[in-house]
């Protein structure tokens, strides 16, 4: 193991279930034997607000915060916040964004405000590996619209130096035991996008 | 045995480790997990929540009194509350061990304010520890107890969001044996009348002597030498920051923030070229270093607003010409609309703001979820102070300004029950023509859906006496009381218009669970008729998060609405303000 700390970043709205996201990253990288940091803000923000977790991995690792313009990996629940966040990126850097939008009320209810027309291309512009998933098409392919999250977390796998074995016991020890079956698919869907970006 | 653990739910393991026999709060952001992991994971320690954080202070003091070790969690605003029993125990001490978790929240977060408590604990003349991850806040736990009980003093836990919040690895511990105490009668000890509290004052002073004896010699302060002509004093997350960016620089690391160990610094000052003292909000540490005449800086690299984070530490350390270059983000950061936080869809406090918006007139806002009634577009809320606040400032201005056009203050159940009693008991006292409007969900919503006195059940899922709000309002003498479903928003428009006009006192509930907790509640969806929908706009300024622009446009390009049925929860607050009745319900609609 080298002394690389990998930097997670994971964005979205509140309620579309951030936190689980990287509650089971940090579990996977625990499993592994690896330090982690993993921070998030509670309360307020999760009132339909922004919520951002900051997953650091490593084999010591100090700040819970990544440094601005470190990131390795984002994570992406919804697509404007993706580019919101894309300042945190190294220019290196991957970003796993799901096609979903969520436009707020403050953006509809007045001529202030716009929402981007296509998010994941402006993304796209500014960074080199982008992978933008259907996710919630999937997810509703797959019978349940909260799989979103672990199709991402699969896409992510692809990338993270765990063996694919502890995704799997992470997502059951995690996940409500008559889920467990639909996330582990799920799981799967993602990990075979990641494999076909990398592949091809 | 390693887990990982947030720094709350090590403090709560902790508490387990420590041999807590009582532990107390009020709800509060960053510091709520602490209880209510007590209460889900370690069973064997008695938890409750007390209505505010002085009475939470009050019943750790009867604790610690009583013989047992006594832990009392609270946000960093919540001190204030609990200042005043705070000030005084410092003089009388303790029995058993006490320790108060006080969780700031540098960046304001969740807050109105980010204080910086270390200067309560200085204020108080009592010691504080300041943990740095999640395992330090488990151990300097167990460590305030001892300190707590070989100086005979209350200790303050002083954690931050990002050590609160912070998930991480911790080794966990076997419970330690704690000596049997018993209530003693010692009235010149706690019985705080003048004669007795000079001489605690006295037994105080000494104490803080002995302290910083402790505090020079305790290896929470420690040194890590690497061998650099530069060294950095940093405590709490700011260490972390600056380790991250500077891992080969000297460290004085300090764990025991008050009182300081001067002569370590001092001569871990003399042995270095440059000392930066790192820290988060005010100059705590360094404007008593300086005032010993040691010779370090700080807030003119860091600054002394907001939380630090890794590149706030480098760019400060760079300025100071310590490290030669920052990490610049290769990538602009993007210009986008901002998205606060909102109201939930079928939130109940929607209708109150609504028909406050309607009626224009004044409204005193508190603490709460509902705190988000500010926010464009509802823009129905004036004020937001501190708990309890919006009766006080109503009553204010009603008396500078007059009641013609009526004055509202807005106020949760939990926080009525927290620090809103007082406030109406005065507005009755003095007669005040203000109308209080008590926004009834039956929670504790902001802070995750807490119990509290008003909902029957403890923390520990025990049933209990319900506090009646009817009850108590009648009590206090409102004469003009009443309640009303805010789901219904003519009825709740009537009655803010009938109040406002009635002399006197008047208080109005809105009575409608939380959405969320303790269930989720989902009625049928609405859905937009768009043969209907004329493109108003009407409910767009509802701010309801089920509501968004459809891609058809009226005539003159505006949007139609459409309703996000997943997210809609039928509160039918939208179909009631619809000047064409586009909006219905799922199972009404039929398409054209």
């Amino acid at each position: 193991m080298t002394d690389k700390v990998y930097n997670i970043l994971i964005v979205g709205v509140g309620g579309q279930g951030v936190l689980l996201a990287s509650e089971i990253i940090s579990d996977v990288a625990m499993r592994s034997g690896m330090d982690i940091k993993k921070s998030e803000v509670h309360g307020m923000s999760q009132r339909g607000g922004v919520v951002t977790s900051h997953v650091r991995i490593g084999r010591k690792v100090y700040s819970p915060l990544i440094q601005e313009g470190e990131t390795d990996f984002l994570m992406a629940f919804e697509q404007a916040e993706g580019l919101r966040a894309i300042n945190w990126m190294r220019k290196d850097g991957i970003a796993i964004i799901s096609r979903s939008s969520l436009v707020p009320a403050i953006v509809t209810s007045s001529k202030e405000f716009t929402y981007p027309d296509d998010a994941v291309a402006e993304i796209k512009k500014k960074l080199a590996k982008v992978i933008a998933v259907d996710a919630d098409k999937i997810a509703a392919e797959l019978g349940n619209p909260r799989l979103v999250n672990t199709i991402l977390i699969g896409v992510l796998s692809n990338y993270l130096p765990f063996d694919p074995n502890l995704w799997v016991e992470t997502i059951k020890s995690l996940v409500k035991p008559k889920l467990v079956d639909i996330n582990l698919t799920a799981l799967q869907r993602g990990r075979d996008i990641g494999y076909e970006t990398i592949h091809t | 045995m390693k887990e990982l653990l947030s720094g709350n739910e090590a403090v709560a393991r902790g508490a387990v480790e420590a041999g807590v026999k009582l532990a107390v709060a009020y709800p509060g952001t960053p510091s709520t997990e602490i209880l209510e992991t007590i209460a889900e994971r370690h069973r064997s320690v008695y938890a409750q929540w007390s209505p505010n954080e002085k009475v939470a202070f009050e019943v750790g003091i009867g604790a610690s009194l009583g013989g047992g070790r006594a832990l009392v969690t609270m946000k960093h605003v919540g001190l204030n509350v609990a200042a005043d029993p705070l000030m005084t125990f410092a003089y009388t001490g303790v029995n058993a061990g006490f320790v108060v978790v006080s969780a700031d929240d540098p960046e304001m977060h969740s807050s109105q304010n980010e204080q910086d408590n270390r200067i309560f604990a200085r204020f108080a003349n009592i010691p504080f520890f300041e943990p740095a991850d999640s395992q330090e806040s488990k151990d300097m736990l167990l460590a305030g107890y001892e300190v707590s009980e070989r100086f005979d003093t209350p200790v303050m836990l002083r954690m931050t969001t990002r050590i609160s919040h912070t998930k991480a690895i911790v080794e966990l511990g076997e419970p330690v044996d704690v000596p049997e105490r018993k209530f003693i009668k010692d009235p010149a000890k706690y019985v705080m009348v003048p004669a007795n509290a000079k001489v605690r004052h006295q037994v105080l002073s000494q104490r803080l002597m002995d302290l910083q004896k402790f505090s020079e010699a305790t290896e929470w302060n420690r040194i890590e030498s690497n061998g650099s002509p530069v060294g950095i004093i940093a405590g709490g997350v700011a260490y972390q920051h600056a380790k991250e960016i500077a891992p080969d620089f000297d460290y004085f690391k300090i764990g025991f923030g008050f009182p300081l160990p001067l002569e370590r610094i001092r001569k871990f000052v003399a042995a270095h070229n440059i000392v930066l003292v790192v820290e988060e909000l005010e100059p705590f540490y360094e404007e008593q270093l300086k005032i010993a005449g040691i010779r370090v800086e700080g807030k003119k690299y860091f600054g002394n607003l907001g939380e630090l984070n890794p590149t706030r530490v480098a760019q400060g350390l760079y300025d100071a010409g310590l490290i030669e270059s920052v990490v610049h983000p290769g990538i602009e950061a993007e210009k986008l609309f901002p998205r606060p936080p909102v109201l939930c869809p079928g939130c109940p406090h929607r209708g109150a703001f609504m028909a406050l918006r309607k009626l224009g007139v004044a409204v005193t806002g508190d603490i709460g979820c509902y705190t988000l009634g500010m926010l464009k577009p509802l823009n129905a809320l004036d004020t937001c102070i501190c708990m309890g606040a919006s009766i006080g400032n109503a009553i204010g201005i009603e008396k500078v300004n007059g009641s013609a056009k009526g004055t509202v203050a807005v106020i949760g159940d939990s926080t009525f029950f927290h620090s809103g009693i007082t406030g109406l008991l005065d507005a009755v006292y003095n007669q005040s023509n203000v109308t209080v409007m008590i926004l009834d969900n039956g929670a504790t919503a902001m802070t995750g859906g807490q119990e509290h006195p008003g909902t029957g059940h403890t923390l520990m899922g025990a049933p209990t006496t319900r506090a009646d709000i009817e009850t108590l309002v009648k009590a206090l003498g409102v004469k003009n009381c009443r309640s009303v479903d805010p789901y219904d928003y003519e009825a709740t428009l009537k009655a803010i218009e009938e109040e406002t006009k009635n002399p006197g006192p008047s208080v109005i509930v809105t009575r409608r669970p939380c959405v969320l907790m303790p269930k989720r509640i989902m009625d049928e969806p609405y859905v937009v008729d768009l043969e209907l929908c004329n493109a108003c706009s009407a409910c767009f300024r509802i701010s309801c998060p089920a509501i968004a622009a459809s891609p058809e446009t009226n005539e003159r390009g505006h949007p139609k609405a459409v309703i996000d049925e997943t997210m809609c929860t039928g509160c039918m607050l939208c179909a009631q303000i619809c000047p064409t009745e586009a909006i219905v319900l799922k199972s009404k609609f039929v398409a054209a």
